[in-house]
């Protein structure tokens, strides 16, 4: 009993000469460290790691060993890799603008629909809330050959000459790629709406009053206000093809990133080197390249498209 | 009083733990999920427990994913299995690791292992030492739809028996549209399936060459022989046009379907086969070339016991092995699984032998190879690759047989390390 009052004594005697403004950095920061500590543990510390894994020769069963920079040489000097990271630009230069301006011109559009507009909204955003794994296989099978794939057999219905798509190696990145961009349409038409939303009437209206052709208005008023919106989607949709894997992987599980390689992103091939061939510090310099890569690019569109 | 009762429980628990010590060693048995495996090891552990009272057995199960690394992160934790089933082919992994260790020569002579099993069990072979023996074995065959069959006006009771058979049979079998487009393919290609088994262990032979020497750490098919084998497989797309690679996504889909006369898979597709109603198919042998040779793939999952057993688990997980590879456990897990026994005696009985769906599988057996993967799934790939690089590339086959030798080179030696 006695100690307990002595030691509330003591430590009431430290928190009462403390300001009302210690006293509240101090609660902040002991609730902020919940997640702090857990995003030390979890996300940076494995990041570390990778870094560190990524000069050794680890693979899972026998010990690493410090190998210098011989993964990162390695890496040069296979063509695979230089493949790769040829498809992982091509996802990400074909996809971000198309997606964007597809996802925009819908968003623009909707925006001025009243007639059922939650509905047309709902149902744009369905395909974002689709598992990727069940849409790249509906997918697979839309483009499979005569006499069960859809596509094919409309095709061949008009006397069109039937596509190999998948099993092609030109064909097969944009028949990859049309899923993953259909699917991430949906987000990207909300956060467009939000953002024309977001930018007041009356400048429109000033617009309209003063005579200024829609076009005009689009090219003065609407894009320059939407430019906070889509410096985020340029971003996020950005990053998004970079990583992109699980359309990939499960639009050709036999052959993941094929036919020839000609759509493995990098992605897949540290999944590959880590997990089918357990080449662990081969898959960790990968990974150091990707993230490399990520920050690289992300920095760069944020000092792109900062507001001058 | 309350003391009194207390010493008793304590003595109680003690006298319980000290003969439940005594009596039962527990040891851990670990293998993927498959219902019927499953079921069939619980027959197998109830039999072995009646008649070892003093060895209990844990079976512990888990999806096939991953399934390498989970094993080698709990033996390398200490924990894990005494008892562990494995792919033949990740054999040099699990002793690089030190999770398995050698079958002592006085539990397992070596003169009996080759006396009884299959030849394949050489897999599991390293120097003088085997790391585990297998309770059951697969290998593959020619499926055959006999409704397709009678349809093209072929006798459904006597599918070919040689290659050029084979090409001629998927000649009348192949059903094209008006544009020529393949709607139901006389013979299915899907290197990703058993195809590349099929063109490493069996084409090359029979097109005589040899896929690789020196235990196979060295690629032999950049050669006439594999130049002819390659050659054979792609012209069965391009030349003789009676099927195509990714028709139906996977031959096997298209077998099922009913729009393939005919495919090569393993016994593990009977069950899978087993449940189509629309038609009837048979099992016939691989076929044999010109002059009669013929030859197989044949695979198998081991059981192993691992280092982590030591003292009385290591002469129970002993025990235990010994009766997961003896007759009378392949008998009923050929009745619950369906897979062939690995020992001689029990699977070439007269009756098997004359089963019309295991027999051809198991003659195959006789002359089967077993390839010593360093890394299965990208040595795949590189035959997934060839083929491609000729039916998709319109690459020559030659300059594509020489690159996917360079490439599984690279791949084997760098295993080596």
């Amino acid at each position: 009993m006695s100690t307990v009052s002595h030691r509330e004594v003591a430590s009431g005697g430290l928190w009462s000469r403390m300001s009302l403004g210690q006293k509240q950095v101090i609660w902040a920061w002991s609730f902020l460290a919940v997640p702090l500590v857990f995003y030390v543990v979890i996300r940076f510390w494995p990041t570390f790691q990778a870094f560190y894994l990524s000069v050794t020769d680890w693979t899972i069963t026998k010990p690493a060993a410090f190998v210098g920079l011989e993964n990162y040489g390695r890496l040069l000097g296979d063509p695979l890799f230089w493949q790769v990271f040829r498809n992982t630009f091509l996802y990400l230069i074909l996809g971000t603008p198309i997606s964007l301006l597809i996802s925009f011109v819908v968003a623009y559009y909707l925006d001025r629909v009243r007639f059922m507009h939650s509905f047309i909204r709902a149902l744009y955003f369905l395909p974002f809330l689709t598992t990727a794994a069940a849409m790249a296989w509906v997918w697979r099978w839309f483009y499979q050959p005569v006499p069960i794939g859809v596509i094919n057999d409309v095709l061949s219905s008009f006397g069109i000459p039937q596509q190999p798509f998948l099993r092609s190696t030109s064909q097969a990145l944009p028949a990859v790629l049309a899923p993953a961009v259909w699917a991430g349409l949906g987000f990207q038409i909300i956060i467009f709406l939000a953002g024309l939303r977001a930018i007041p009437v009356t400048y429109y209206e000033a617009a309209r009053i003063d005579g200024l052709p829609e076009g005009a208005i689009l090219r003065k008023i609407t894009l320059p206000l939407l430019k906070p919106t889509l410096v985020f989607l340029v971003v996020f949709s950005s990053i998004g093809f970079l990583r992109i894997f699980d359309q990939v992987y499960n639009i050709n599980t036999n052959d993941p990133g094929g036919p020839l390689n000609s759509t493995k992103p990098l992605v897949l091939m540290i999944y590959q080197t880590a997990f089918s061939s357990y080449e662990m510090g081969y898959a960790a310099a990968q990974t150091v390249v990707l993230f490399v890569i990520l920050l690289v690019i992300s920095l760069v569109q944020l000092r792109l498209m900062r507001d001058r | 009083m309350r003391f009194g009762h207390m010493l008793a429980s304590v003595a109680l628990g003690f006298a319980t733990l000290a003969s439940t010590g005594a009596k039962a060693v527990e040891i851990e048995y670990w293998q993927y999920v498959f219902d019927t495996r499953v079921k069939a090891m619980n027959q197998l552990i109830t039999k072995f427990q009646e008649a070892n009272p003093d060895i209990k057995v844990k079976q512990t199960t888990f999806p096939y994913a991953d399934y390498q690394t989970k094993v080698a992160a709990a033996i390398l934790a200490g924990q894990g299995p005494d008892v562990v089933q494995l792919f033949y082919g990740w054999t040099d992994n699990f002793i690089a690791g030190k999770m398995i260790r050698p079958l002592r020569a006085e539990a397992f002579p070596a003169a009996e292992i080759e006396r009884d099993f299959f030849p394949i069990v050489s897999a599991m072979k390293r120097g003088n030492d085997y790391y585990g023996l297998p309770t059951a074995v697969r290998s593959l065959a020619l499926f055959y739809n006999k409704k397709a069959f009678k349809d093209a006006g072929l006798d459904p009771n006597s599918p070919p028996r040689t290659i050029d058979e084979l090409v001629a049979a998927a000649e009348k079998t192949v059903k094209r549209d008006g544009s020529g487009n393949i709607v139901s393919a006389g013979m299915t290609l899907d290197m990703g399936g058993q195809d590349h088994q099929w063109w490493r262990e069996v084409l090359i032979r029979q097109f005589g060459g040899v896929p690789y020497t020196e235990n196979d750490t060295k690629v032999a098919y950049n050669d006439e022989a594999g130049l002819k084998a390659l050659t054979f497989y792609t012209d069965l797309q391009k030349k003789h046009k009676v099927g195509q690679a990714g028709f139906m996504d996977e031959g096997q889909a298209a077998f099922r379907a009913g729009l393939a006369a005919m495919t090569i898979d393993g016994t593990f597709r009977l069950g899978s086969f087993g449940t189509i109603k629309a038609f009837e198919w048979g099992v016939t042998e691989l076929p044999a070339n010109a002059q009669g040779v013929r030859s197989n793939y044949a695979s198998y999952f081991a059981n192993a016991v691992t280092t982590k057993a030591e003292g009385e688990k290591l002469a129970a997980a002993e025990k235990f092995l010994k009766y997961v590879t003896s007759p009378e456990a392949m008998k009923v897990w050929m009745e619950v699984v369906g897979e062939l026994p690995a020992r001689r005696e029990v699977a070439l009985t007269p009756e098997n032998v004359a089963h019309p769906v295991y027999g051809p599988f198991l003659k195959g057996l006789e002359y089967a190879h077993t390839t010593l993967f360093k890394d299965e799934a990208a040595q795949r790939q590189v035959a997934i690759d060839m083929a491609n690089r000729v039916l998709i590339g319109g690459e020559d086959p030659k300059a594509s047989l020489e690159k996917a030798a360079e490439a599984e080179q690279a791949i084997i030696d760098r295993a080596k390390r």
